[in-house]
């Protein structure tokens, strides 16, 4: 997204160290869209559609954890999108296999005790075997 | 039958439109009052109706084109003189329409111009290496807890994130030295949310994502400055910028 586009006036005049000139489409679009003087012009565009196109833009723009946090998660299910995605899949299969070895684990462990759909807490098992004791 | 795309306001006599193409390859021009004008193009009325706008913004590739030829107008008119960038999609019927509209709005755009003469907008993004991924904690429980897989697992996740939220912390406190240093050299300043890797084309984190108006005698003080403020973490910074982000009067 960021190959082709306009040069920035004075590119090129002075470079420091760290200097990035920046054709960044995301780096427009966040004043094009964003920003400037609003007019209502004759020509009414939707502004929906323009609101709309910069929760689009920021989705793309903010973290994706941001926006999951938010409640926006739309691009899961779009394809194109997607891809970064199955990492965090592949995470939650790791953990929920990890999850279940440990409670089969536990349940070994309280192979004495009387059986639990659960494993019991550590908290609770002391008062277990004090009743029963 | 055409429309008139409004790209910026400019004071009266403050010059001629650029030489270059805009949002419809259309030569800019400048329609004016006595002591405003505005950077304008002639567009089709399709393609640039309600109906052609709509299905615009629908398009990111369409979209892409008509942001970067706005801004190109923008910025190449902000190079000898002040203007107030106007927002993309603003189009109007005919110049009268435009010209009445100035009239109606003279007392805002006259401080909006105030506002920004003599500045321009720089941007100033920080990145930092991987809050998000700290690396793998080393097997110090391992031993411990040898015969238990399970909980050395636990640990080591646990290690793992409080390592992650120290890291962001650290993360933090780079991102708000380097906005507090160039807010120094700065008349105002804008943030942005920051930018996904997949947008920056970074692998490193956007920790700070700022704009910043900038007296012109300042530039340079505020670019090399801003750029050592770093202190280890990477520190871009972007423009001049045509004043979008401070043409309007508080952030919106």
């Amino acid at each position: 997204m960021t190959s082709g586009g306009i040069p920035m006036p004075g590119r090129g005049a002075r470079s420091p160290e760290h200097r990035v000139e920046s054709t960044n489409l995301a780096d427009i679009l966040e004043r094009v869209l964003d920003k400037g003087i609003v007019i209502a012009g004759d020509i009414r565009v939707n502004l929906l559609d323009i609101e709309l196109l910069t929760i689009k833009i920021r989705l793309l723009v903010a973290s994706v954890d941001k926006a999951r946090e938010m409640g926006i998660d739309w691009w899961e299910h779009d394809p194109s999108l997607s891809s970064g995605e199955r990492d965090v899949h592949e995470e939650n299969r790791r953990l929920r296999q990890r999850i279940g070895e440990l409670e089969a684990d536990r349940t070994a462990e309280l192979d004495e005790a009387p059986p639990r759909k659960r494993a019991a807490t550590k908290r609770r098992a002391p008062q277990q075997q004090e009743s029963d004791g | 039958m055409s429309l008139v795309w409004v790209y910026a306001v400019q004071e009266a006599g403050a010059g001629e439109a650029p030489d270059m193409s805009g949002v419809d390859g259309e030569r800019p021009r400048v329609v004016g009052t006595e002591e405003l004008a505005a950077v304008v193009g002639t567009v089709a009325d399709d393609g640039f109706d309600e109906a052609g706008l709509a299905a615009a913004m629908e398009d990111l590739g369409r979209i892409e084109m008509l942001v970067r030829a706005h801004h190109g107008v923008v910025a190449a008119t902000a190079q000898d003189r002040t203007v107030a960038p106007v927002r993309l999609a603003t189009v109007f019927r005919d110049d009268d329409a435009v010209t009445a509209m100035l009239r109606q709005r003279h007392d805002e755009f006259r401080a909006a111009l105030d506002r920004v003469r003599g500045r321009r907008e720089w941007g100033v993004k920080v990145y930092v290496d991987g809050t998000a991924a700290p690396p793998p904690a080393p097997d110090a429980g391992a031993a411990s807890t040898g015969d238990r897989p399970g909980t050395a697992y636990l640990l080591r996740r646990r290690a793992d994130r409080d390592r992650g939220a120290e890291a962001r912390e650290d993360a933090r406190a780079v991102a708000e030295r380097v906005a507090g240093t160039a807010a120094a050299c700065a008349v105002d300043v804008r943030r942005f949310a920051p930018q996904d890797a997949r947008l920056s084309g970074r692998t490193q984190e956007m920790v700070l994502n700022a704009t910043f108006l900038v007296d012109r005698e300042r530039e340079d003080e505020f670019r090399d400055t801003v750029s050592r403020s770093g202190d280890g973490a990477v520190v871009e910074v972007t423009g001049p910028w045509p004043p979008f982000s401070f043409a309007a009067a508080e952030e919106s």
